[in-house]
């Protein structure tokens, strides 16, 4: 994990999406570097999705510029790329995860082909490499790798959504994009689904942005947060600084607001 | 067999008008332009329904002229009632002649097999397609399917043969094999038997396709590198029986099991009925010690 | 190693009418490698407030909070979130009064971390975490458990294990010894003692005064006010 780097993976200027007169993310900038994980913690309205989808190439910005730093091509604007290229990213160097994990799994195909098929997308060819690498995979999600032949739809959707994160992780990206990855699971998979990803965010030195409503999730898992409100981001540090030490009204409510177990 | 009455009045020669076949013809150009491309085009309402064969009979009659010689093959005889009646419609709106010799043909029109008789340079062959996308059954989306073969993003169809290994052991697709065109597009060679796959790879004749409730027309020119898809450790293979055709001793063709009575006899026949009639006009025949046919196992059939 | 200049501190309560809570006013300090500062004062006047500025946990209103990092001088009240990460994880230690544990993580595992972390080879890693842990008196059962459920005084020693496990040059210590018993306040004592003749430049909070006075160099006090007086 290498944090000494002077290019950033990812950077965001001036990022602004509306929809009508309504402004859902209003001039936006960050930056993340590899290894980091960045939490947008927001109320619902707060663009904190529709920022997500702009900065994962899925929602076209009005303003703003998206750049993400490409193996050949170093830092470029993502919406400048060609569409190709952009596939190309979003199936390699990119993750998605999204919240319901049917969104991202295709439901008639088996785990193992779920998991597998971005290596079969980019040039795999020998079945039993194939199979491997996707039975290897299911064991560092911890799912049992002899369910490799059963449907997505056989499993929890705590398991779903760790199938889910394999699929993504499988070409190693390097950069993540989590969409309340535990929402609507119970609290218990929540929690081992969060040590999962905290595990692995480590283990593979991956970059993540993350958004979430659940401030024990930006505790648990992320280093840095930006907290939305309204399209704008109203503070932004690192993740216990904005936790004990809150500065905006919104976030010292926000934080206020968390009941502790 | 030239046809008896001079024709219907009030059709144009083929049944299409010119500027259809004008249509049609600019889809095939380009269909040949891109190998195994699909070229969408304003399909016509035929005189039989979707799903007989309308794509497969507007491309013939739009590059079917004068002096062409015709024959129709449905699953490779061309005495079945498809096959017959449109080897008629032709014969009725272009007065052309027909033939079932696969060697004396300029066109042929078939569905769901390719002659075993090698084609020439110069012949045509016409295929009815049902289903011109090979990724539809995976993808419903048309727009993404397209966006799939404008970027050669082919992912997809590995992830079905991959499943069918998982679920059978072996690739299960026994016809509508799917296929790399010219090491570039993939494309659906229409319910032919896998066995008729190797026929595809570099073939002499012009190969078109044509669905007609789809609206699409693709091609193969002359010669194109076909190669059907497959894993390295799972490569591409093609039907056998252990029996050779019971009339005519062929052990190179593709069989028909044929049902002869209701204690559970059986033989297998060729199923392209003049390779079976050109092999025994040249004095072939089976062998009298056939294997049981009852006992007798399929290797990788349907 | 480190050098504080009219540190300001506040909190304003936006949801309580914006009510001004002024903690530091004006704090000056400086720690020398090898020296151990003791924040001293009554409750309430701001020295774990000043620990948490250091680790730049709290914001700060005003002055600079310089830390030595890898020979260059780095001011944690202006730097970036990613330069305050990096001294974080090469020069600080930070020992907490409040016990906050990474839930479901084995005691081992958490000590290991900063060493993994930066590089150490896992099986070394383990050894010398297991080797704290012995140190510090904590039972070979409770090695492969969550310190979740562990006693006040263990989970410190966990914190107090896992803070000095990778030698950092800068230590930060608020109430290292608070929930402990006497056997294990001398191991911090010693602890305390090796990390000062290594170089280390310790800034600590000790209400104990037995340990205070073991390891003190210097006292800096703090009034009521927040703001220093004497010395």
């Amino acid at each position: 994990m290498n944090t000494e780097t002077d290019t950033p993976l990812l950077r965001v200027s001036g990022l602004t999406k509306r929809f009508g007169a309504h402004s859902a993310c209003c001039d936006v900038g960050f930056e993340i570097f590899p290894g980091e994980v960045l939490c947008i913690v927001g109320e619902s309205g707060s663009g904190k999705t529709t920022l997500l989808k702009c900065i994962s190439a899925q929602l076209q910005p009005d303003h703003g510029s998206v750049e993400f730093d490409t193996r050949d091509q170093g830092l470029a604007d993502i919406y400048r790329l060609s569409e190709p290229m952009r596939r190309m990213l979003a199936r390699t160097d990119w993750g998605f995860v999204f919240q319901n994990p049917r969104d991202g799994l295709r439901a008639g195909v088996s785990a193992g082909a779920n998991v597998a098929e971005r290596l079969m997308a980019v040039g795999a060819r020998h079945y039993a490499n194939i199979r491997h690498e996707a039975s290897g995979w299911m064991q560092k999600v911890e799912l049992d790798a002899r369910r490799i032949d059963d449907l997505p739809d056989t499993f929890s959707g705590g398991m779903q959504q760790r199938l889910q994160i394999a699929r993504n992780l499988i070409t190693r990206p390097r950069l993540v994009f989590m969409d309340e990855p535990t929402a609507g699971l119970d609290v218990s998979v929540q929690a081992r689904l969060l040590d999962l990803l905290r595990g692995l965010a480590a283990d593979l030195g991956l970059a993540a942005v993350i958004v979430t409503h659940d401030l024990a999730v930006a505790r648990l898992l992320a280093q840095r947060m930006m907290v939305m409100r309204g399209g704008s981001v109203v503070e932004s540090g690192l993740t216990d600084q904005v936790l004990d030490d809150p500065q905006h009204p919104y976030t010292q409510l926000l934080v206020s607001s968390v009941i502790q177990a | 067999m030239k046809p008896d009455d001079p024709g219907p009045t009030g059709y144009n020669f083929a049944y299409l008008d010119e500027q259809t076949k004008r249509m049609i013809r600019r889809a095939l150009l380009k269909a040949v332009a891109i190998p195994g491309y699909q070229v969408p085009f304003g399909s016509r309402e035929m005189p039989l329904p979707f799903g007989w064969g309308t794509g497969g009979i507007q491309v013939t009659a739009a590059v079917i002229g004068k002096n062409d010689v015709l024959k129709v093959i449905d699953q490779g005889s061309d005495d079945t009632t498809n096959a017959v009646n449109i080897r008629r419609f032709f014969a009725r709106t272009a007065g052309i002649a027909t033939t079932e010799r696969t060697t004396d043909a300029t066109i042929i029109q078939t569905r769901h097999r390719i002659p075993e008789t090698p084609l020439a340079a110069g012949q045509i062959i016409v295929f009815q397609v049902p289903e011109p996308e090979p990724m539809r059954r995976l993808e419903a989306r048309e727009a993404e399917t397209r966006k799939m073969h404008a970027l050669e993003e082919y992912g997809l169809i590995r992830v079905k043969l991959y499943e069918d290994i998982t679920r059978h052991g072996h690739i299960a697709t026994t016809y509508d094999y799917p296929v790399m065109v010219n090491d570039r597009m993939l494309m659906a060679p229409s319910p032919i038997p896998k066995f008729d796959n190797p026929k595809l790879d570099r073939n002499p004749a012009l190969m078109l396709f044509g669905a007609g409730r789809e609206k699409r027309i693709y091609a193969v020119p002359p010669y194109t590198k076909v190669r059907s898809l497959d894993f390295d450790d799972h490569p591409f293979e093609i039907q056998k029986w252990n029996q050779c055709c019971a009339q005519c001793g062929a052990t190179d063709s593709f069989l028909d099991e044929v049902i002869t009575d209701d204690r559970g006899g059986r033989m297998f026949v060729c199923s392209d009925s003049d390779y079976c009639r050109q092999r025994l006009a040249a004095g072939q025949r089976a062998p009298a010690d056939q294997p049981d046919s009852a006992a007798a196992s399929v290797q990788a059939a349907t | 190693m480190i050098d504080v200049k009219n540190l300001c501190k506040s909190f304003v309560l936006h949801n309580q009418g914006g009510a001004v809570l002024s903690v530091l006013r004006d704090v000056s300090l400086h720690v020398d490698a090898g020296e151990c500062l003791v924040l001293h004062g009554p409750s309430g006047t701001g020295k774990s407030t000043i620990l948490r500025c250091l680790y730049a946990n709290y914001r700060t209103q005003h002055g600079t909070v310089r830390l030595r990092h890898q020979q260059r001088w780095v001011d944690m009240a202006g730097a970036t979130p990613r330069e305050i990460l990096t001294v974080r994880r090469h020069t600080l230690g930070y020992v907490s009064q409040f016990l906050r544990v990474i839930p479901r993580i084995a005691a081992l595992d958490i000590v290991m971390e900063p060493l993994v972390r930066n590089g150490a080879e896992h099986a070394a890693a383990k050894r010398s975490a297991q080797a704290w842990l012995e140190r510090l008196n904590i039972p070979q059962r409770l090695w492969h458990l969550p310190p979740a459920t562990f006693s006040g005084g263990e989970q410190q020693r966990i914190n107090i294990a896992r803070s000095l496990i990778a030698a950092p040059p800068i230590l930060l210590l608020d109430e290292p010894t608070a929930a402990l018993d006497g056997i294990n306040r001398q191991v911090v004592i010693d602890l305390i003692d090796e990390a000062k003749r290594r170089g280390a430049a310790v800034a600590g909070v000790f209400h104990d005064t037995e340990v205070r006075d073991a390891v003190v160099t210097r006292l800096f006090n703090l009034d009521i006010s927040g703001a220093p007086y004497g010395r």
